[in-house]
């Protein structure tokens, strides 16, 4: 990966949340940064805080210390560039699969001529052909998350932020998805930072892997996943995929361990 | 078997008009009180119709008319009291400062029945149509309002960090999430606002104005005339059941995706 100016930027960033039962730590000195056209996964078990890391990074919300920074600038606010796809799809109920995805350009003042091509060729893309007049009622949970992703991809967002996108599909859906996302990231080399609890599904997806710890969320270790691309299903029986899945799961391992020790400590 | 074929919902009224017409005929109750049904069908077609000839009674063929002066009465004020309480609720429902600022003070007004502000309102507006308008505007206005912030506070979270996400800025998200999501709620209010409506419009034409059907029942009334009466509380049962199902449908075609979500 060349050593350009990172796209992502987190400068020890801590998050905290008080609630009734007190103060609850979610991140711990996260410092982390995502290169152009990097396709980093974000590892960790459920209440790690990955979410929240996602979460800052988009702009719904800041860190309680640190720094999240953006093309060098602290994130504010939720902005088109850094474009989301969210777990449940949140597409609009009310607008057809043709409305949630040219709701972005539409909302900026995009002409029609403009986004029109490119609307089709996503439709293509994503195999949404035909579906454009349904609304989401009438979609299964995949076809919902294909409309979740063209509708970030037609903005050209310059970052795209997929918060356990497949996370609620069937292991055969999630499968077509992944490699359709592959698909689709060969051809824009997008930014990316995805996160998963999945092991084998950041390792197909991802440049880079960040496993997470437990709660307070650090990062435990980041590492390299040096497969060839363009990628598909094939690869998670390759050796090196096994060699890095045997790795990840050892320090997983490792961390519920630790989270288990801590656990009993009174 | 299918029971489809059958007219369930005809079963309970026949029934319950067969004990009218038996307590009438078998004289369970005091005579010449409470009108038999035929009697009631009778009069509400003179009163629709006129009766053949020189009439002498003052109802003949002025259903029309009286039903037009509620009607209308009705329409203005649901009219009015929808055009100031959806945005309203939507306001009170989006921002909390105005929600701080004008939700205490509607949630200590609801309480005070819509029938006790007669005395305040006749003395305000006098025994004109705006004493009706107050009334019936202030009547529908709670409701709509309350369910009208309740929708709009549901919008769920994950749709507004959507629309921000992809750039929207607050006119956009007021309009094409906060309002669509708020729809449900928001026609909700608007069928329990009808309901108040017409029960307003009966009080206030019975004591505030001198038209319309509330004026007719309590006219009917005072000269011992039940057949009028209880063709009039039919009267107002059914319009009010009429405006409650035009709303009903008006949702049904602007909450299409909904209605394809219960089928899913």
């Amino acid at each position: 990966m060349p050593d350009a100016a990172p796209v992502v930027e987190l400068r020890g960033v801590f998050k905290e949340f008080t609630g009734r039962s007190g103060r609850l730590v979610a991140l711990e000195g996260i410092d982390l940064g995502i290169a152009p056209n990097e396709f980093a996964a974000v590892l960790g078990p459920s209440g790690c805080g990955k979410s929240t890391l996602l979460n800052m990074v988009a702009g719904f919300d800041g860190p309680t210390r640190g720094e999240v920074l953006f093309r060098g600038q602290p994130v504010s606010r939720p902005d088109p560039r850094r474009a989301v796809v969210f777990q449940e799809a949140a597409l609009f109920p009310w607008f057809t699969v043709l409305d949630n995805i040219t709701f972005g350009p539409k909302t900026r003042g995009v002409a029609a001529a403009e986004y029109r091509p490119k609307v089709d060729a996503l439709l293509e893309q994503v195999g949404l052909r035909g579906f454009e007049r349904h609304y989401p009622a009438e979609l299964s949970g995949g076809m919902k998350q294909r409309v979740g992703i063209a509708r970030v991809l037609v903005m050209e967002p310059e970052l795209l932020l997929m918060d356990e996108p497949f996370g609620s599909l069937d292991a055969q859906t999630r499968s077509v998805m992944q490699e359709l996302l592959l698909s689709v990231w060969e051809r824009r080399h997008q930014t990316v930072l995805f996160i998963t609890h999945d092991v084998e599904e950041a390792l197909l997806l991802a440049d880079t892997v960040c496993v997470m710890t437990a709660r307070p969320g650090r990062i435990k270790k980041r590492l390299a996943v040096e497969l060839p691309r363009p990628r598909s299903l094939e690869a998670t029986t390759s050796p090196i995929f096994n060699e890095l899945k045997r790795e990840v799961l050892g320090l997983i391992r490792e961390e519920s361990r630790r989270a288990a020790s801590e656990e009993r400590r009174p | 078997m299918s029971g489809r074929r059958i007219p369930w919902f005809l079963i309970l009224p026949l029934l319950l008009l067969g004990v009218w017409h038996l307590a009438v005929e078998q004289r369970w109750l005091v005579e010449g009180i409470v009108p038999a049904p035929a009697q009631v069908v009778d009069s509400w077609r003179k009163w629709i119709f006129g009766a053949p000839g020189k009439s002498l009674s003052p109802y003949s063929g002025t259903w029309v008319a009286n039903v037009l002066y509620s009607g209308r009465r009705v329409l203005e004020g649901f009219g009015l009291a929808a055009a100031v309480a959806i945005p309203l609720g939507i306001f009170v429902g989006w921002n909390r400062m105005v929600a701080r600022l004008v939700d205490p003070s509607i949630q200590l007004l609801r309480p005070v029945p819509i029938t006790a502000w007669l005395p305040f309102a006749i003395a305000v507006f006098g025994i004109y149509d705006a004493s009706a308008l107050f009334l019936i505007g202030l009547g529908a206005f709670y409701p709509i309002v309350v369910n009208t912030s309740h929708g709009v506070r549901d919008t769920n979270l994950m749709l507004l960090r959507a629309a921000r996400m992809l750039g929207a800025g607050e006119r956009t998200i007021l309009l094409k999430v906060v309002l669509p999501s708020a729809l449900p709620s928001i026609f909700t209010g608007l069928r329990l606002g009808v309901g108040v409506a017409w029960t307003a419009v009966i009080v206030a034409e019975m004591i505030a104005v001198k038209s319309g059907l509330g004026y007719v029942l309590w006219d009917a009334y005072y000269v011992g005339r039940m057949d009028i009466c209880v063709a009039t509380m039919f009267s107002v049962g059914l319009l009010g059941f009429v405006s409650d199902q035009v709303i009903f449908r008006a949702s049904q075609v602007l909450l299409r995706w909904r209605v394809l979500e219960r089928h899913a």
